[in-house]
């Protein structure tokens, strides 16, 4: 082999002495607490949630081709719909960019060899498999057809199996608690020293901020999912208006967790995006510290705008004045990021590899997204669009044109550090071009189809709606064939890619002076942080 | 299997990072009592795992917070018909639980105190004392539902369904909320439980008092809880 | 931050017994108040006397007084976004 264990050489000798190589059989994987180990530990599962889900939307799409019920009928429908929406969000999105690249960079970022609480880590990723398997089970049982919303009185009242898929999220959510009790610890308090709050990368401000919102709003969802339960078990009646219950309550209470849940699906992807630009722009951030008070303040504000779901609902007029103006506030500190990304590029020296072009999707996806958010915001359009295929639209420009884009281009940032490989560029740039084209094939006609009238979660519809369907559909076999290529090529550069260096993309956090993969225990000493994470100054520029 | 984590000193003090394979207790005082096996660690850091304990808790206050919030709604909404829920409660029970319960904080809290000062064999009693007085409110609410019971009070119950709409919902609440509250103290039991008996092996000492204090922490917001559903459920007839 | 616990080395055991006579005799004066007939007034004293035992509960029981300033701020954090939460749900109810 010719390497020596541990020398920090460019190329590492990956079979001795990294982190995947360190122990063998797969007991010490489920018996690990390293958060390298974790990270992939969730990066297989979450994989694999995230294409079952993705079968169950091309399924979605496959019945909506034509109009009339062709493979499925209407409460068929409803339980591929429900599944879709409770596996994307509860085991792929809002996991995908905390669990694995939150667990496995959080320590290497800010020079630490762990997270606080390794235990409660690997804890937390049982919980997401248990939760996982709930899951599965309820499809078992011939799943439910509530929606992911679970709404009362319906999730109250149908005949459809509600207990499993109820209790998964209520599982799935100690999960994503415990995963940000541990990154609000560490981040607290395993810094290395010199590395003071506004001198750490902007992906752990982000990962910091959502891991507030992880423990102040998924205990609320918790207790009201339970709530569910004891009503079809006691009959306790606590939303059932024929026991003086509101439902509007119920709604109240679970979207305190589900709005701010979006944005623990989308800070930590705007995190990864904040790491791309400046260096594949060699150019350090612009506005640094907006940038991370942004967060923090999306994160704020982001909790208090949930209502914006219930604008039809039933809710008293001044709520929905008041809550329409706090979602037109939360577009703001969305909007400096924007803003901080492109006066990045501005002079920068652009290189256009695969990790830049997923970044640069984002911001055209998900200011799409973000713009129709505003759109929804305001009460008036809002009156005419909720419920129809325009919030569906919406939802995956920001959702997965936005959370779930970042979590590929965190792959594709990161697969060479993570192992050592690099996979085969070309190929991931065409990848990322039919994910392109079909995403916007996919989901722009829905927003015409939905202001045409298309209303969300009917499997049927009149024939004059047809064409924005094709289309539609036909854009989902494109986005597919990207996305398994995609990841048929890292599958591919796990076991064949030639082997990557240390730093292949000129990064400047830490995670770029370890080897590729990184040894078990990542720093033996202290590392030095007097370069700061987004310095390029000494670079040589052309004028 | 070796773990590493740095007790790490952000200010710089000039702790350096532990590559040895040392474990940290930074991670005590969860409710799901993970077994902290002994052991000799080199990074002990009490106040890591001090705000995890209080990152757990605010995760409690949210999922009791939104109960509450159920309960100030429909307070709101059914003020008259809570009033009269409110007022088949019994006042002395509930006022004698609280006392038990503010008493059992006390002791806690003395356990730790004491513990610290080298007083083993005392802060021992003070848990025990602590375990009793929860047995104690645990006996009282029993008898407090026992008796709903028997009046055919629960939820689903025909006589429940014919009262008013307010009433339904504030008895709902009532089993909801009292009996969440009191699988937090069976729960809080549990822990002290194991806590005495890792004081008893030396793993809590006055050089380690972690793991006590955050039991102590846990239990100290079950009386919390309890001090806001006392004057909410019976004190509002 | 300290790395050792500035707890309850500081707090003299008399002082914990002093917060518990003053959270029994809270007690007491909050069922007084139910007994003296303070008709809608009386909600919102019990819910003062409540906060004011549950501030002595955290500054001295759960040691917060002596503490880290840390836990403080996070701890008013929490409570100020519970309040926030409160606050939007009565912009429904309050309205309707």
């Amino acid at each position: 082999m010719g390497q020596p264990i541990g020398a920090s050489s460019a190329i590492a000798s990956p079979e001795t002495s990294d982190y995947f190589h360190a122990k063998k059989g797969i007991l010490s994987w489920l018996t690990t607490t390293d958060h390298k180990r974790i990270g992939i530990l969730y990066l297989g599962s979450i994989l694999f949630f995230f294409l079952f889900a993705v079968g169950l939307g091309v399924m979605i799409r496959l019945e909506l081709f034509s109009p009339g019920e062709q493979f499925v009928d209407s409460q068929g429908y409803n339980r591929i719909l429900t599944l879709h929406g409770i596996t994307m969000i509860f085991l792929f999105i809002i996991p995908s960019v905390p669990a694995v690249f939150g667990n496995f960079f959080l320590p290497i970022l800010i020079g630490a060899n762990d997270v606080v609480f390794p235990r409660l880590n690997l804890a937390s990723w049982y919980f997401y498999i248990f939760g996982g398997l709930l899951a599965l089970g309820s499809v078992s049982l011939g799943g439910v057809d509530t929606g992911w919303t679970f709404y009362v009185p319906y999730s109250s009242d149908t005949a459809d199996n509600v207990y499993l898929p109820v209790f998964a999220a209520f599982i799935l959510g100690w999960s994503s608690i415990l995963t940000g009790l541990n990154f609000i610890a560490t981040v607290h308090r395993l810094r290395a020293p010199k590395m003071t709050w506004f001198k750490m990368p902007l992906f752990v401000w982000s990962l910091y901020a959502t891991s507030w919102i992880q423990i102040l709003a998924t205990p609320v969802v918790g207790i009201t999912l339970l709530l569910i339960l004891l009503e079809r078990v006691l009959g306790v009646g606590i939303f059932d208006p024929a026991k003086g219950g509101d439902p509007i309550l119920y709604q109240h209470l679970f979207w305190i967790y589900s709005h701010p849940a979006v944005y623990i699906m989308v800070l930590p992807a705007m995190g990864v995006v904040s790491e791309i630009i400046p260096v594949f722009c060699r150019k350090t951030i612009f506005g640094y510290k907006f940038i991370a008070l942004s967060s923090l303040a999306i994160a704020g504000l982001g909790s208090l705008v949930w209502a914006h779901h219930m604008f039809t609902s039933g809710m008293a007029d001044t709520a929905r004045v008041i809550f329409s103006l706090l979602t037109f506030l939360v577009a703001i500190p969305s909007g400096v990021k924007v803003f901080n990304w492109l006066a990045t590029m501005y002079k920068g020296s652009i290189k256009l590899d695969t990790p830049f072009l997923f970044a640069l999707a984002f911001i055209f996806l998900f200011s799409v997204g973000g713009f129709t958010g505003l759109i929804q915001g305001a009460l008036s359009t809002d009156i005419h669009i909720h419920d129809t295929a325009f919030i569906v639209a919406h939802f995956h420009y920001t959702m997965f044109g936005g959370g779930g884009l970042m979590f590929l281009a965190a792959l594709h940032y990161w697969f060479p550090k993570m192992f050592g490989r690099m996979y085969k560029k070309a190929v991931a740039k065409v990848a990322f071009l039919f994910f392109f084209v079909g995403f916007n094939c996919l989901y722009f006609p829905l927003f015409l189809a939905g202001m045409a009238g298309m209303p969300r979660r009917y499997a049927d519809y009149p024939v004059e709606y047809t064409v924005y369907h094709r289309f539609s559909t036909v854009g989902s076999w494109i986005m597919v064939t990207g996305i398994l290529l995609m990841l048929g090529n890292l599958v591919y550069a796990f076991f064949k890619g030639r082997r990557a260096e240390k730093n292949p993309w000129g990064g400047a956090t830490l995670e770029w002076t370890v080897p590729s993969p990184p040894p078990t225990h990542q720093f033996a000493t202290d590392p030095d942080v007097s370069r700061g994470p987004y310095d390029y100054s000494d670079e040589v520029k052309d004028e | 299997m070796s773990e590493s984590i740095a007790g790490n000193d952000p200010a710089g003090n000039g702790a350096a990072l532990s590559a040895a394979g040392e474990v940290s207790h930074g991670m005590q005082g969860q409710k799901n009592h993970e077994g902290h096996h002994g052991g000799h660690e080199e990074h002990y850091d009490p106040v890591a795992g001090k705000i995890g304990m209080w990152l757990f808790l605010f995760t409690e206050v949210l999922l009791f917070g939104a109960l509450f919030i159920v309960f100030a709604v429909y307070l709101f909404e059914f003020t008259w018909q809570f009033r009269q829920g409110s007022s088949e409660l019994n006042i002395p029970m509930g006022a004698t639980n609280t006392l038990i319960l503010l008493t059992s904080s006390l002791t806690m809290a003395l356990s730790i105190a004491l513990l610290e000062r080298g007083r083993k064999a005392l802060a021992t009693k003070m848990l025990n004392a602590t375990l009793a007085f929860a047995g104690a409110f645990l006996v009282i609410k029993a008898f407090e539902w026992g008796a709903k019971f028997e009046h055919h009070i629960y939820p689903g119950s025909e006589h429940l369904l014919e009262k008013t709409k307010g009433e339904i919902v504030f008895f709902g609440l009532y089993f909801v909320m009292t009996g969440l509250h009191a699988l937090h103290v069976i729960i809080g039991m549990g822990v002290i439980l194991f806590a005495k008996r890792k004081m008893a092996r030396g793993e809590i000492n006055p050089e380690r008092v972690l793991f006590l204090e955050n039991t102590g922490l846990y239990w100290h917001l079950v009386d919390l809880v309890w001090i806001y559903l006392f004057p909410l459920f019976y004190l509002i007839g | 931050m300290d790395a050792h616990d500035a707890g309850s080395h500081h707090v003299p055991l008399k002082l914990y017994f002093m917060v518990w006579i003053s959270l029994v005799v809270l007690t007491g004066v909050t069922v007084g108040a139910y007994y003296a007939d303070l008709q809608h007034m009386a909600i919102f004293a019990a819910l003062l006397i409540a906060t004011v035992k549950v501030s002595l509960v955290l500054l001295y029981f759960m040691h917060i007084r002596y503490e880290n300033k840390i836990f403080t701020v996070m701890i008013l954090a929490v409570l100020a976004t519970y309040g926030i939460f409160i606050a939007l749900t009565f912009a429904d109810y309050f309205y309707r």
